[in-house]
């Protein structure tokens, strides 16, 4: 890539001179989440730039939705964001039902947020424990990964795959709650609650953890907002917003569950720990709307009758639905027949790793692999 | 304030800016001169009673038959709650518009985008380069008209069918 316009001299005080590196990291390396490449300017151990190059994993998911038609798109969407596939179900569920006016059984809404609810825990213990392990704590990955594999098996159990779950349908879901699921949802549950204190015992305050993250790569609210930043990396600035509760969809305004934000407790706010502090947060407030799913779901169908070759009328749609990685717009424009005309996905890790070369300048080359892991990017959904 | 509300605001403003107004769409959405882009949303980010602090998602869509590509951002005020989608076409043979960089930060990597897979130039862009496609890269990929290339740097892009 063209680094034209980055270069800068280095003039030392005593006369000496000294050369800035351009350092390459990626697009294989076990920090990175995925492949992806940054150039790195570096003077020393402090950086001037971090330019991601992106695109290694670039699917043209967009150009397939125009070619496989409105159902037949819904396997792609698992792999927009792979690590919480079942957000991306639901967005672009949403999306073509916002098109074509098509309403959702009631129990249908509730497998859903079930399911979307307990991927997200999935996300967020994938993101903390690959956060750690970053940054050089290798046991609580696996403690993490060790839940992980738990909610995977409940995800197995609904729809079959544990990781592209394929699981939602245009109009519902495709296949209900097998029986005994609450049961089952609500003993993991009960087992996992105590283990979020656990987390914060053993990671969260530990004292080399938190100097690593402390006062690292602060964003203030307003420059978050602008460059678009979402879900937990724009809450971690202290900014209390979440689609879920604020643009309500779906059946979360009838739920009742708190927005936790960042407050600067050790550090700067809007710094890397505050970004990671609310995902272990969110972990608790997911459980606390599964339980409440699972007490009040009604019987009924759990998917509405919907035309095989889907013909929304012409016009376009737009909805955000907030996953893992925070607000994703799914927007798709229908020209009347049965494929997609054009379908566009912004993510949340889009955004993020937009904002990492103005955030890299100036910071120590460690902290470009805290900085990347507590802004949780996933490269694929980068790319898509 | 609601799109009728927010687009009257705009009309008392940039009145000569806008050419069309459909609020009975999903989402009700402004057409622009897509030479006014950068005042039009200078407006709406700056002005306090609108306050678009956020630009949620910019597409561009090819629209080969009415032959313009359609450049569609969908805006979200934080401070408000409202939302509103402004849409400019281009020419296709010429896709051209100022950027709206300067309003927004997120625009930088969203417009890459577009100009990567539609080809539309965003004048006065402080970056613009591909962002998801290689550099040297014939054509953009998201156009209606676009035919793959046989191969790439000596790899073949065909594949025989699996469904033979």
């Amino acid at each position: 890539m063209s680094l034209a316009g980055y270069e800068f001299e280095v003039q030392r005080d005593d006369g000496l001179a000294t050369e800035e590196m351009t350092l390459n990291m990626g697009p294989q390396h076990p920090s990175t989440h995925g492949v992806l490449r940054f150039v790195v300017k570096a003077d020393g151990e402090i950086m001037r730039t971090a330019l991601p190059d992106i695109g290694y994993l670039h699917r043209s998911i967009e150009k397939i939705s125009e070619k496989v038609g409105y159902h037949g798109f819904m396997p792609y969407t698992d792999r927009v964001d792979y690590v919480s596939a079942m957000q991306c179900n639901q967005g672009w569920a949403m999306v073509c039902e916002r098109a074509a006016g098509i309403e959702v059984p009631r129990r249908g809404e509730f497998c859903r947020i079930i399911a979307c609810e307990l991927g997200r825990i999935a996300s967020h213990l994938l993101s903390v424990g690959t956060m750690v392990m970053d940054i050089g704590g290798m046991t609580p990955f696996t403690h993490a990964i060790r839940e992980r594999e738990k909610v995977n098996n409940l995800l197995e159990d609904l729809c079959g795959a544990r990781l592209t779950f394929n699981y939602m349908r245009i109009g519902g879901v495709a296949w209900d709650l097998p029986p005994g699921y609450a049961e089952q949802v609500t003993a993991f549950l009960d087992q996992f609650e105590p283990l979020i204190a656990e987390y914060n015992d053993l990671i969260s305050y530990n004292k080399i953890y938190v100097e690593r993250l402390a006062n690292v790569a602060a964003v203030s609210k307003e420059e978050a907002i602008n460059y678009n930043l979402v879900g937990p990396n724009l809450r971690g600035c202290g900014f209390q917003y979440d689609v879920r509760r604020d643009e309500p969809y779906s059946i979360y305004p009838e739920l009742d569950f708190d927005v936790p934000v960042g407050t600067g407790e050790v550090g700067t706010l809007g710094d890397c720990f505050d970004r990671y502090i609310v995902r272990i947060k969110e972990l608790k407030e997911s459980c606390k709307i599964v339980r409440q799913c699972l007490d009040m779901i009604p019987d009924g169908p759990v998917l509405a009758r919907v035309a095989k070759k889907l013909k929304p009328p012409v016009g376009d749609a737009h909805v955000r639905v907030e996953a893992s990685r925070g607000d994703m717009g799914w927007y798709v424009v229908s020209d009347g027949s049965e494929f997609p005309y054009r379908t566009k996905i912004r993510t949340g890790s889009f955004s993020a790793m937009s904002i990492v070369d103005k955030l890299s300048r100036g910071i120590m080359i460690a902290d470009l692999i805290a900085l990347i892991a507590s802004l949780d990017v996933v490269a694929p959904e980068v790319d898509r | 304030m609601s799109p009728t509300e927010i687009h009257q605001r705009l009309q008392d403003q940039h009145g000569d800016a806008i050419t069309a107004f459909e609020a009975d769409a999903l989402d009700p959405f402004v057409l622009i001169k897509s030479d006014s882009i950068v005042e039009v949303c200078r407006f709406l980010h700056d002005d306090p009673d609108l306050a678009f602090d956020c630009l949620t998602n910019m597409s561009g869509v090819d629209f080969l038959k009415e032959d313009y590509i359609q450049v569609v951002l969908h805006l979200y005020s934080y401070t408000h709650r409202h939302a509103i989608v402004v849409k400019a076409n281009v020419s296709r043979e010429e896709p051209s518009m100022p950027s709206v960089e300067a309003v927004w930060k997120a625009a930088n990597w969203l417009e890459r985008e577009i100009y990567d897979l539609l080809g539309v130039v965003f004048t006065g862009h402080s970056d613009l380069r591909r962002l998801l496609m290689p550099e040297d890269w014939v054509g953009h990929p998201l156009r209606k008209d676009f035919v793959e290339p046989e191969e790439y740097h000596g790899i073949s892009t065909r594949r025989e069918s699996l469904l033979k």
